[in-house]
């Protein structure tokens, strides 16, 4: 019965505690909510691939080779790839954010388009991005 | 920090189960989370196969149904019938809404049903709700005035009385509130969107000259602000109500008295 948990409301109660995540019906609004914590995080995880990168750099022409040997593996390029993604998830839905901080589209109709336009606009800009490095 | 799985005394076995009659014309399986505080067991699942040809056309029909003709032990709220007393609150088919409105028909497959999420259990469908009324009565639900009292009425402006409108229909049955994954997470300091939503009714109310203070109770990291706009109050709300948006009017309050 114990837990650390101070804000579990059933601590002492000897009450059981009803189920939350486990039978809540996930939604789009819900879905995208965690979506942009999870970018977050992703992104400050890529500012240490980003520290490397400018280490690599600066350390000389064997440091960057191998950095461009890992960034150049399929592993690498997935990493590069969901960075970009989330930078572009967490921008197009951190402006949906300060949209919502005026007041405004926050009916269900609105929330829900915004919802879709975000995750487009987020795949676009990514292969937008990636066909120009590759075009360049 | 927030703990994502059930404690071990709330972790759900499957239960009982109650077969259908032996002539069905409308069969329709029922999935029900009991617990009661007397066997000392864990809350269990038990189901319900019953002919929807014996009830009404609600899912609190069903489950009346199954009380009173099938286990009487199943343990529910219920007082009005049609979605104005809030007390049929709970978790149907995944989602928070008032058994008396939602009608069986728009549930596909078997009708799930629990408690209104994330609340100590006091028995089957019946979540303690100490918790959300204390922390109603902590934003102080009631006008509160400086100025001498007129001798008739207060005033109102058929504006001023709009401004109302989507807040003073709330029924208190913490549909929102329950379905909040932050309130889920803090709801010790969290006040969450059914209350948020009571505070701001007060707060646009212009005969309320408490707004300075109701501002003030309300400037805090936790009480306020664990809103992340998830959006899960407004999805679920049975009466149609927007308390994200409520919630979102306070924070700009709170911007423009800076």
């Amino acid at each position: 019965m114990a837990t650390e948990n101070t804000s579990t409301p059933t601590v002492g109660t000897g009450r059981p505690l009803s189920p939350h995540l486990q039978i809540y019906r996930w939604h789009l609004s819900m879905v995208l909510s965690i979506v942009h914590r999870a970018t977050g995080v992703a992104l400050a995880g890529g500012l240490l691939l980003f520290s490397w990168w400018i280490l690599a750099l600066a350390s000389g022409p064997e440091a960057f080779a191998h950095l461009r040997g890992f960034i150049g593996s399929p592993f690498g390029l997935f990493l590069l790839l969901g960075w970009t993604w989330s930078l572009f998830f967490h921008l197009a839905n951190g402006i949906r954010h300060l949209i919502w901080d005026t007041g405004a589209a926050l009916d269900l109709p609105s929330v829900k388009t915004g919802g879709v336009i975000v995750l487009v606009l987020s795949v676009l800009l990514t292969a937008v991005a990636w066909a120009t490095v590759y075009v360049l | 920090m927030a703990e994502f799985t059930l404690p071990k005394n709330s972790k759900i076995r499957t239960g009982k189960t109650h077969p259908k009659p032996a002539t069905s014309k409308k069969p329709k399986t029922f999935k029900i989370y009991r617990w009661s505080p007397d066997d000392g067991q864990t809350p269990s699942i038990d189901t319900y196969e019953i002919d929807l040809a014996n009830c009404g056309p609600m899912v609190l029909d069903a489950l009346l149904h199954i009380k009173n003709d099938i286990d009487q032990t199943l343990t529910l709220r219920r007082s009005c019938r049609e979605g104005i007393c809030g007390s049929c609150a709970m978790n149907i088919d995944g989602m928070n809404t008032l058994a008396c409105t939602k009608a069986i028909d728009e549930i596909d497959g078997d009708v799930k049903i629990n408690p209104l999420p994330h609340m100590p259990v006091i028995k089957d469908l019946i979540p303690d709700l100490t918790h959300v009324y204390a922390q109603l009565t902590s934003i102080e639900p009631w006008m509160k005035t400086q100025s001498s009292p007129p001798s008739r009425e207060r005033l109102q402006s058929p504006e001023e009385r709009a401004k109302l409108d989507g807040l003073y229909e709330c029924i208190l049955c913490f549909c929102c509130s329950t379905s909040c994954p932050s309130y889920w997470w803090s709801g010790d300091r969290y006040l969450g969107p059914a209350i948020l939503l009571q505070a701001y009714r007060w707060i646009a109310d212009s005969r309320d000259e408490a707004t300075g203070e109701r501002l003030d109770n309300l400037e805090d990291p936790f009480r306020l602000y664990r809103c992340h706009t998830i959006m899960n109050c407004t999805t679920t709300c049975p009466k149609g109500l927007n308390p994200a948006k409520a919630i979102a009017e306070i924070k700009k309050l709170m911007v423009v008295r800076r």
